[in-house]
């Protein structure tokens, strides 16, 4: 065996304590155990703030939220919903523009925290390799899902799809859907690192072609004080996507524009040197040393 | 990967597939459009399910022969009631519930139908009556028709039928049945109903139509009935004509059995009521 490697984020937590170096990982668990409890409390204690799941929600009696990308299966299905849920879709397409798509995933989604808890354990356990799957198969899959709904005229994906499965399940009784999780933690922890929600989740897929165009972004400005600590890379499920602004690959700016950065703040609390903050796609332009480098380089 | 994918998709359609045949005891929600349409349009959101003031429904899980989280109720357990308002439809926000339903008493849950003959206690003879009583489009969705009954010779079956104009498929009758069983039942429509020829027609619906014959000027059914008797509709079968004492033998011959229809024979007896 190796020597024991240094903890990820070892670092981060000496130089900014426990707090400093979880911020956002904690403020993450919060904001998914908050979503899914005002979903649960309903069942649960008959407090109806929030009706409904994931895949269409109604908040209040005022505010209907609407997944797009299920909505997007009944449209191709060739069915017109009726207008709270075009409403509700239109909301949620607004909100993820505005802070990014797959902040979805990192946020909100329930699978995340077992995908998570996979992705730990597997650390923990020193669990290496695996299988090698692109992480396009998403999309791949993504366009699959697709041509099902046109082709079966049924959301066919809906029968499968581990997402909704497990989020339904908690609140309307998951049944065997049980085992369809355990297997995506297996899958995560023995078989491909990362492997449902950064090789082969459609809904994120789907949000991620959302996020191409996300206001709210991770931006590396101080990445000269980058230490090559690696991790931030370690610690990342998507960490193909920090390189350009890290590295300024090709004379990238410092803005994570990779439609995959699922917004989760983990390579934020791992840094050490503070390299990383969330901002806006446009500190992109505005930001002086990137503009400076772009400047040296003749652009 | 493009062909594992591929396969993979080819798996869940056809899994899709399989799992679209919606099993005779689960019945959609009021308002729910036919099957192929209903599972392009539901997305399994719940909401019918919480709108739902008897807590009827259910959204269908993995393991169940249902497509996975679609809602479903089954009579037996638990029958609709019926709400005026149909919550359960407004609540719907891809109109899978179809919202043009207002009228409660036009949905077409699925269908009632009196499966077992031979257990149905109206059937036996008894007035049980159950099923019908507890319809709440009673007299128009299941009436009871008298029959002859043919065990006792003297009384009158009742016999439950359903008719699909009327028939919401809401389960009450299904879910009273007082057997351990029900004798009557819900199922989907398709399931349950049969459907006539395209060119099929019924004769005494088109004469009416027309307002009279549509082959021939329709001739005076000619019986031929024993000598001095009458055959009376009422139930009493053949009766001899004038007083009701039967003609002295030698006269008009008394009809012998095997000359009488199957259904006459007791029939025969009906002077002696």
């Amino acid at each position: 065996m190796n020597a024991a490697p240094k903890k990820i984020g070892a670092d981060a937590v000496a130089a900014k304590g426990w707090r400093g170096a979880h911020k956002w990982l904690i403020l993450r668990r919060i904001s998914q155990i908050t979503i899914l409890t005002l979903f649960l409390i309903g069942p649960w204690f008959g407090v109806w703030i929030v009706k409904g799941n994931l895949n269409y929600s109604y908040t209040l009696n005022v505010l209907p939220l609407a997944d797009p990308y299920v909505l997007l299966q009944t449209l191709l299905a060739r069915h017109l919903p009726e207008k709270l849920a075009i409403i509700g879709m239109a909301i949620v397409v607004v909100f993820y523009l505005l802070v990014g798509g797959r902040t979805y995933c990192s946020w909100v989604c329930p699978l995340n925290m077992v995908t998570d808890a996979a992705a730990w354990l597997r650390t923990r356990l020193g669990i290496k390799g695996g299988m090698h799957v692109s992480r396009s198969a998403r999309y791949w899959i993504l366009g699959m899902t697709l041509v099902l709904a046109l082709v079966t005229g049924t959301i066919a994906w809906e029968m499968a799809n581990p997402v909704s499965m497990l989020h339904r399940g908690l609140i309307f009784g998951i049944g065997a859907g049980s085992l369809v999780i355990a297997l995506i933690f297996l899958l995560d922890l023995l078989v491909v690192n990362d492997g449902w929600c950064g090789h082969l989740c459609p809904t994120g897929a789907f949000y991620s072609l959302i996020g191409r165009f996300g206001l709210t972004r991770v931006a590396a400005p101080k990445r000269e004080a980058c230490n090559d600590c690696m991790d931030c890379f370690a610690v990342c499920p998507e960490p193909q996507v920090i390189r350009p602004a890290l590295k300024a690959v090709g004379g990238a700016g410092p803005v994570i524009l990779a439609a995959n950065c699922t917004n989760c703040g983990r390579c934020i609390d791992v840094c050490s040197k503070d390299v990383f903050v969330f901002g806006t796609r446009f500190a992109n332009r505005t930001e002086p040393l990137a503009l400076s480098a772009a400047v040296a380089k003749g652009l | 990967m493009a062909c594992g994918v591929g396969l993979l998709g080819l798996g869940v359609g056809l899994y899709a597939r399989h799992a679209s045949a919606l099993p005779p005891v689960a019945i959609r929600p009021p308002g729910a459009l036919a099957e192929k349409d209903f599972q392009g349009a539901c997305i399994r959101c719940g909401m019918c399910v919480r709108d739902c003031p008897y807590d009827i429904l259910n959204l269908a899980k993995p393991e169940e022969p249902i497509t996975t989280g679609t809602p479903y109720f089954v009579a037996r357990q638990l029958p609709c009631e019926m709400c005026d308002d149909i919550p359960c439809v407004k609540a719907c926000p891809t109109g899978a519930l179809d919202h043009s339903l207002t009228d409660i008493g036009k949905s077409r849950m699925g269908l009632a139908v009196l499966v077992d003959q031979e257990t149905c206690l109206n059937f036996l003879g008894l007035r049980c009556d159950i099923c019908y009583r507890v319809c709440p489009v009673i007299d128009k969705a299941i009436t009871l028709d008298p029959q002859h009954n043919e065990r006792t010779g003297k009384h009158t079956r009742f016999i439950p039928v359903v008719h699909s104009d009327a028939c919401t498929g809401c389960g009450k009758c299904e879910k009273a049945c007082p057997l351990k069983v029900a004798a009557i039942k819900v199922f989907p429509a398709a399931l349950a109903k049969g459907e006539a020829n395209e060119h099929y027609q019924i004769g005494w619906v088109e004469k009416e139509k027309a307002g009279g014959s549509l082959v021939a000027p329709d001739v005076e059914h000619q019986y031929n009935l024993p000598e001095g008797y009458r055959y009376e509709y009422g139930g009493r079968g053949l009766v001899p004509e004038g007083n009701g004492v039967p003609p002295a033998p030698g006269g008009a011959p008394v009809p012998s059995v095997p000359q009488a229809p199957p259904a006459v024979p007791r029939a025969l007896q009906g002077g002696k009521l």
